[in-house]
């Protein structure tokens, strides 16, 4: 195996008094699909945030394809292959489905300093953005506004835009967040194909997801990594079980 | 000296005037999250019901009395009638709305009292000097106001810190579903508290009227200043409108009073008189543009309360 | 801008070839007031296209505008004044102390938003209405008249009002057509989807800042060239030309007409200073009219007269 793509050293995050990510050590290798897990509060959101550059950490470095992206700013982490959705859908409702995606694609292709030609007649904008759009299953919606899209649509859409980029690899920030158990089978499926295609980092809570998916899965609590493994691994820990998934099962027990 | 002194309570007057007028504007904005254009008309009306019903009643302090209840009303009017339905829009559907309805108080009140101003004379107690301190004398209605006001501001300052009524606007401004979910009327209290906006501006309206003035339009003059510090001093913060507005009162005043003056010292007799009331006009705003640059979101941002 | 017949497109091209036709209208009824009239509203009609480039598109509320009418007015005013009368140091002046000026209360007021930046763009604007209010050599509170118009290079007379209101309209439809271009560009879209959610925009990589001060400055040049054909039109500038209440009329213009497209603030100016010109003639009080009115339309027609327009050609869209 050559050196992993991501490489995530001994990062730190505190927030005044509170420690949100501690000496986090996480490697993810090239065509692999990491997920990382933790209850709520364990930080998961934030370490996507450091990653891709929206939080600067305390100390600590992350490598992507053999480049210090430690500091790098968000713009120039995507220009090296490496995109992110987010939990919170975040779209331009009033614009249509494509001009969405072709936004993500435009933000890529130079600067934006043009005032003349009709940025929807230019192919190295809409072609790619329509790939990305058919990737994720939504090519007959092109042409709707954003806000006229179902929930779940919204993920995909949100999916698409981290693909206009083309990336090498995506963190992925619960996509089945609010999703129905139809619209997460759909999306789990997609994640299946693509995962053929790209490497993934996956924060999720959707277990099922998780270990469907999962090569290997990161386990978050407070911040700090306590188990790193593959999946049957991960079940079996039972430091894991205790702090998380046990959680869970004691409220199964309850019903 | 004494000329300085007379100066710094001029200043303290006058931003103490301001305080009220901003006070009011941002406790709407902070609480029912709206932008209320319309401010500087519920300060003149505050205005013209004064000069009216003292003329009425032929006392000033009568007058006044009724007035404040009369604006107070006709705020709670205005909020069941339209800012009800303004709640929750896009701040520029605010703007516009509330711009609408300038237009029609400013015309209204041009229809009921005619385009020519009014005059509010004060009752000759309050026209005397008094000596602050021997030496110095100072107009007794200008210590009158400075003093209604630290009231008025104390006032508010327990109301908002200290009662459950003020808890309520506090959190309300916070977490308005919350406030409703524990079963307090929150139609009621928006409508109250931006009743008490009301009679803050009228408050304002007509402390000045004596010795500024009453006439149309003159709500939109003074409503830039409230709007400014309401910037400077962080949206929703009454303790910041309180600072906010004492800084934009003393350097507005001591400013147009010794600014043309030390231009003197510097540039020649003829570019110092033209510059000289342009710049001191100016130099709220470059305090504006400095907080801007410096601290974006205001002195005490939201929550300072 | 669809090439589709719509009621909507209809009335946006009978409305444009009216006005080109006007001036005949005008030679036949021998109703010179009209023409006067409508210039002006040619005049105000280039300023709320400006203004719509950053309000409607650009989602960048600002109500200060009117202050590039002012400083393009007092451009031509104030070298006319100076005894420089040529239209080609005039006009550029004007565009340029535009230009200036929005660079700098841009880059100042673009750090802040919503709310803030509404006020900040007022106050700003006020402070420019009581700077020139205080500079006496140029009139001070009372204004300037300017008792020659720029001077451009033969035929072209000013002078000439019917001559001058083809040349409003020229500017108008060559802003109308300029401003068109911009929003459907790469530079367009980056200030749509700033608008529409402008953190987004920053998380994909666009730095959001630069892009909506040019555009801030660029409406703020083309409102300085409707200032200098304003000023010109009346022979006579005043600071009253950028208090705040003029800069309500022109956002007035852009909502009433319709955010959502480029000709819709034109719509917008028609409707307006015809409707004033109407209800003048019934009541002084007009306003009381105006001011509810305007509030009816924020309520119940958000979307202005193209908006309406858009409906009638239209079955209702079902929103799921």
């Amino acid at each position: 195996m050559s050196m992993p793509l991501l490489q995530v050293k001994d990062l730190d995050k505190r927030f005044g008094g509170i420690i949100a990510t501690d000496h986090v050590i996480l490697d993810v290798d090239d065509g692999e699909l990491h997920a990382v897990i933790g209850p709520n509060g364990a930080g998961k959101t934030t370490l996507i945030a450091q990653l891709s550059g929206q939080l600067r950490p305390d100390s600590g470095r992350v490598r992507f394809a053999g480049t210090e992206i430690t500091t790098l700013p968000m713009h120039k982490r995507s220009a090296l292959g490496l995109a992110r959705s987010f939990q919170i859908t975040s779209l331009f409702l009033d614009l249509s489905v494509l001009d969405n995606v072709a936004l993500a694609v435009q933000a890529h292709a130079g600067h934006s300093f043009r005032f003349w030609r009709d940025a929807r007649q230019v192919p190295e904008l809409r072609e790619p953005a329509r790939a990305a759009l058919a990737r994720v299953g939504l090519a007959e919606r092109v042409d709707l506004p954003a806000s006229a899209l179902s929930h779940g649509e919204h993920r995909q859409l949100e999916l698409a835009m981290a693909l206009a980029s083309n990336p090498r690899m995506l963190l992925l920030d619960e996509p089945m967040a609010g999703l129905g158990p139809e619209e997460s089978a759909r999306m789990v499926e997609m994640l299946q194909v693509l995962k053929r295609e790209l490497t993934i980092l996956l924060v999720e809570h959707d277990m099922e997801a998780v270990f469907a998916l999962a090569d290997r899965i990161t386990v978050l609590v407070y911040g700090r990594v306590i188990a790193s493994g593959r999946p049957d691994a991960i079940r079996a820990d039972p430091q894991v079980r205790e702090a998380y998934l046990g959680e869970e099962e004691r409220e199964a027990g309850h019903d | 000296m004494t000329l300085f002194i007379e100066q710094c309570l001029n200043g303290l007057q006058f931003g103490l005037l301001l305080f009220l007028l901003a006070a009011g504007l941002t406790l709407v904005f902070g609480i029912m999250d709206l932008v209320n254009l319309a401010h500087g008309s519920l300060y003149m009306i505050g205005a013209y019901f004064a000069a009216t019903f003292a003329a009425w009643t032929g006392s000033f302090v009568l007058g006044a009395l009724i007035a404040l209840v009369a604006t107070l009303l006709v705020g709670m009017a205005v909020e069941v009638v339209a800012m009800r339905r303004l709640y929750g829009r896009d701040h520029l559907d605010h703007v516009l709305g509330t711009f609408g309805l300038i237009l029609f108080f400013n015309e209204l009140v041009r229809l009921i009292w005619g385009p020519a101003g009014m005059s509010l004379p004060l009752p000759f107690w309050l026209l005397m000097p008094v000596e602050v301190v021997p030496g110095i004398s100072y107009s007794a209605y200008k210590l009158s106001m400075i003093a209604v006001t630290l009231i008025v501001a104390a006032i508010l300052y327990f109301l908002v810190m200290r009662t459950r009524i003020g808890m309520l606007i506090r959190a309300g401004a916070s977490n308005r579903e919350m406030v409703g979910a524990l079963g307090v009327n929150i139609k009621l209290l928006y409508t109250l508290v931006f009743g008490l906006g009301a009679a803050l501006a009228g408050l304002a309206g007509l402390m000045q009227a004596p010795i500024l003035t009453v006439q149309i339009g003159m709500g939109e003059n003074i409503l830039i200043l409230a709007f400014v510090i309401t910037v400077i001093g962080g949206i929703g913060s009454i303790r910041g409108a309180l600072v906010a507005a004492l800084l934009v009162g003393f350097i507005d005043t001591l400013g147009r009073a010794y600014f043309p003056d030390f231009l003197r010292l510097v540039l020649s007799q003829e570019a110092a008189s033209t510059a000289g009331p342009a710049i001191s006009s100016m130099l709220i705003y470059l305090l504006m543009a400095i907080v801007l640059i410096v601290k974006p979101e205001g002195l005490f941002s939201a929550g300072g309360k | 801008m669809s090439a589709t017949l719509t009621v909507r497109n209809v009335c946006a091209v009978a409305l444009l070839v009216a006005l080109v036709l006007l001036p005949l209208y005008v030679w036949l009824a021998d109703d010179q007031f009209v023409l006067t009239l409508f210039t002006r509203i040619v005049i105000l009609a280039l300023a709320a296209v400006s203004l719509n480039l950053i309000l409607g598109y650009g989602g960048m509320m600002s109500f200060g505008h009117a202050v590039y009418l002012g400083i393009g007015g007092y451009a031509v005013g104030i070298l006319a004044h100076e005894e420089i009368q040529s239209g080609f140091i005039q006009w550029p002046v004007a565009l340029g102390a535009s230009a200036v000026f929005a660079l700098a209360i841009g880059a100042l007021c673009l750090r802040t938003r919503g709310v803030y930046f509404i006020m900040i763009t007022l106050a700003f604007a006020q402070m420019a209405y009581y700077v020139i209010g205080g500079i006496e050599r140029y009139g001070g509170d009372d204004g300037l008249t300017i008792y020659q118009r720029s001077q451009f290079v033969p035929p072209i007379d000013l002078n000439d009002r019917t001559q001058f209101y083809y040349v409003c309209l020229a500017l108008l439809y060559g802003g109308i057509y300029l401003v068109w271009r911009i929003v459907n560009s790469r530079f367009g879209m980056v200030i749509q989807g700033s608008r529409s959610n402008d953190v987004r925009m920053r998380a994909i990589g666009f730095p959001t800042y630069r892009y909506k001060l040019i555009c801030f400055v660029i409406a703020g040049v083309i409102c300085g060239l409707s200032g200098a054909l304003l000023a010109t039109n009346t022979d006579f500038i005043s600071p009253n030309t950028m208090y705040w209440t003029r800069s309500g009329d022109l956002i007035i213009m852009v909502v009433l007409g319709g955010m959502g497209s480029v000709i819709g603030p034109v719509f917008g100016a028609v409707a307006l200073l015809v409707l004033e010109e109407a209800l003048s003639g019934i009541t002084e009080y007009w306003q009381i009219i105006l001011g509810p009115l305007l509030l009816l339309v924020v309520l119940f027609a958000r979307g202005g007269i193209d908006g309406l327009l858009y409906d009638i050609g239209r079955p209702k869209r079902v929103q799921p």
